[in-house]
């Protein structure tokens, strides 16, 4: 029997010929990433050093990235301080991989990861953030673990106690009709087999859809793949992957990518097709409440999010650039655009992006998580309603349990601006 | 015997358990007055010291689904409470190995706020409604962690052998 995308990663990081599902393994780490919460992993990472006499020292500082992202600049003196003592650790045990609050190099760290060139095929990446699961996006096994995981990871090397993942390979194929796009099809697909629906398992993602999409289509989609509860999304890597490796993160060495066996055991194959698909959007309180953008449209929206690691790229700014440029924001909506790293910042604003959007009345905020977890820049007062780019929708999300938040696609939130109510993108709602 | 203290239904989040707005706070001493905290009711009971340590919440399906924070174990574990669900998301059911929070896995469990519980093997006893339903024991790799004691002892037990 062959092997899944996901078995052959970790086989390899075991330095084994092959892994079945069920075994319980121990991988080699390739990249443990952590943002301000690694201040957790730091407090486990010392207790697991106490009264052992032995030396505290990370096991490999060049691959251990801290990206600070959640809280920044800093909205509290509590904050500011667990960045400090985990700022004085980075300088401590000589961590390479650090972005501070910086706009020469910052960002949201599942943007920094892929725009760095810090993960490739075959990686395993463990990160103390679910969102973990967008790496996939280049070919990665990449997923989400707590902070005394990632202490264990920094202490050995390994992740403990992996046990192989089963996979669920999901086909795409068609052609995008205007205004729909990844977004639309990982909300669809959620919507189909639920929040827990990949539970414990790798969704797999192949066809000809996937083929063509650009590596940020990908990074959606991977990204959200936790939300059908998936330890991780996958797009075994092609041409587009190196493509994106070198051009646009700086890859010079070589690159090494394998496919899954043809005749790989899945679980179950889901098929989809996007060519009459229409804008979806996962409605309050849970991101498998889903529903096409006709059933909800007209829906009044007193704030819309633009940003976050899932829809914060360049190519997003774009589209809602392209749909706001001369027109308003309504008068009793508010719009905030927060961009998912300095780099897309900049390119953003030599490209008039950031003018067009801020004319139109929107208030672009620094790159960061922002308005997404509802810590501050961005949260909801009671009873409010939100539109956002975002992946989360949970009652609470947005900082708030009294209000609402709707999830849905760069088109449609910039769509909806002008009107201040949900509103389909395509002309004259098709 | 253990009481059922609370039940919730189904696609319980992390941010239900712990809202991302008390996030700051990391230490496990400290995280447990904002479990449930928008359950305000709940929450206060806690803090009051209103109830008993081993107390149990019955969830339905994928507890501790969303994010990956710790506090959501951690915070639970504070007040030692044992969570029973038909099952559970997998970063929070690792997390809770990891920091000895007890988590049961009882798919065809009934059990109601009030009822007295027993965790006895690898069955649920429900004394008030005279029933019993069947345990699916934690996978052998998570089952070692728990009988270190958790993560943190797993690892430096580890470590020192390395040495
Ligand atoms: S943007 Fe939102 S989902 Fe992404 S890492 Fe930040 S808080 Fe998490």
């Amino acid at each position: 029997m062959g092997m899944t995308y996901v078995q052959k990663v970790l086989a390899r990081a075991c330095g084994k010929p092959s892994v079945d599902v069920g075994d319980v393994v121990e991988p080699e780490v390739h990249l443990a990433m952590s943002h301000e919460n690694g201040a957790m992993a730091m407090n486990q990472f010392i207790e697991i050093y106490r009264d052992t006499g032995i030396d505290m020292k990370v096991w490999d500082p060049e691959r251990i990235a801290i990206i600070y992202d959640h809280r920044i600049p800093a909205e509290s003196s509590k904050t500011a301080n667990n960045q400090k003592k985990l700022r004085n650790f980075v300088v401590e045990q000589k961590i390479s991989k650090f972005h501070d609050i910086r706009g020469d190099q910052g960002g949201i760290c599942h943007q920094i990861l892929p725009e760095f060139g810090y993960v490739r095929p075959g990686y395993v990446v463990v990160g103390t953030d679910s969102h973990t699961t967008s790496h996939g996006a280049l070919g990665a096994f990449a997923f989400g673990v707590g902070g005394t995981e990632m202490a264990a990871v920094w202490t050995l090397g390994r992740v403990l106690n992996v046990e192989v993942p089963g996979t669920i390979k999901v086909n795409v194929n068609g052609k995008f009709p205007a205004h729909v796009g990844p977004k639309d099809l990982i909300l669809h697909l959620i919507g189909k087999i639920t929040a827990e629906g990949a539970n414990f398992r790798v969704l797999e993602y192949h066809g000809d859809t996937i083929r063509n999409m650009s590596t940020s289509g990908r990074l959606v989609i991977c990204n959200m793949s936790v939300e059908a509860g998936a330890t991780s999304g996958i797009v075994p890597p092609d041409k587009e992957t190196l493509r994106y490796l070198k051009d646009e993160a700086g890859v010079k060495d070589k690159i090494e990518t394998f496919a899954p066996d043809p005749d790989a055991h899945y679980e179950q194959t889901v098929e989809i097709d996007v060519s009459d698909m229409a804008p979806q959007i996962a409605c309050p309180h849970a991101v498998d409440n889903v529903k096409p953008v006709g059933d909800v449209a007209g829906t009044r929206i007193d704030q819309i999010v633009i940003g976050s690691c899932t829809n914060g790229r360049l190519d997003d700014l774009e589209i809602a650039a392209r749909i706001l440029k001369g027109k308003k924001v309504a008068p009793g909506t508010r719009m905030i655009v927060f961009p998912a790293s300095w780099r897309i910042y900049r390119e953003a604003l030599k490209r008039g992006y950031l003018n067009d959007l801020s004319e139109a009345g929107a208030v672009v905020c620094n790159p960061g998580c922002g308005a997404c977890l509802g810590v501050h820049q961005g949260a909801l007062g009671d009873n409010e309603v939100a539109l956002a780019t975002t992946n989360r929708n949970f009652k609470g999300r947005m900082g708030n349990p009294k209000a609402e938040v709707y999830l849905c696609s760069p088109d449609v939130a910039a769509a909806s601006a002008p009107s201040g109510v949900i509103t389909d993108p395509r002309a004259g709602g098709r | 015997m253990s009481e059922v203290v609370l039940k919730v239904g189904d696609d319980i989040s992390t941010d239900i358990i712990y809202p991302g707005r008390f996030m700051a706070t990391v230490l496990p001493t400290e995280t447990p007055q904002y479990a449930f905290a928008d359950d305000v009711e709940f929450n206060r009971k806690l803090n009051a010291n209103e109830i008993p340590k081993g107390s149990i919440i019955v969830a339905g399906q994928n507890f501790g689904c969303g994010s990956s924070r710790e506090q959501a174990a951690s915070c639970l574990k504070g007040w030692d409470l044992v969570i029973v669900a038909k099952h559970f998301a997998r970063i929070f059911v690792q997390n809770s190995i990891n920091l000895g929070l007890q988590t049961v896995i009882c798919p065809e469990y009934d059990a109601d706020e009030g009822d007295e519980l027993e965790i006895r093997g690898d069955v649920l006893v429900n004394h008030t409604k005279g029933k019993e339903f069947k345990i699916v024991p934690h996978a052998p790799a998570r089952q070692a962690i728990i009988d270190a004691g958790g993560l943190v002892a797993y690892t430096r037990a580890r470590l020192l052998a390395k040495k």
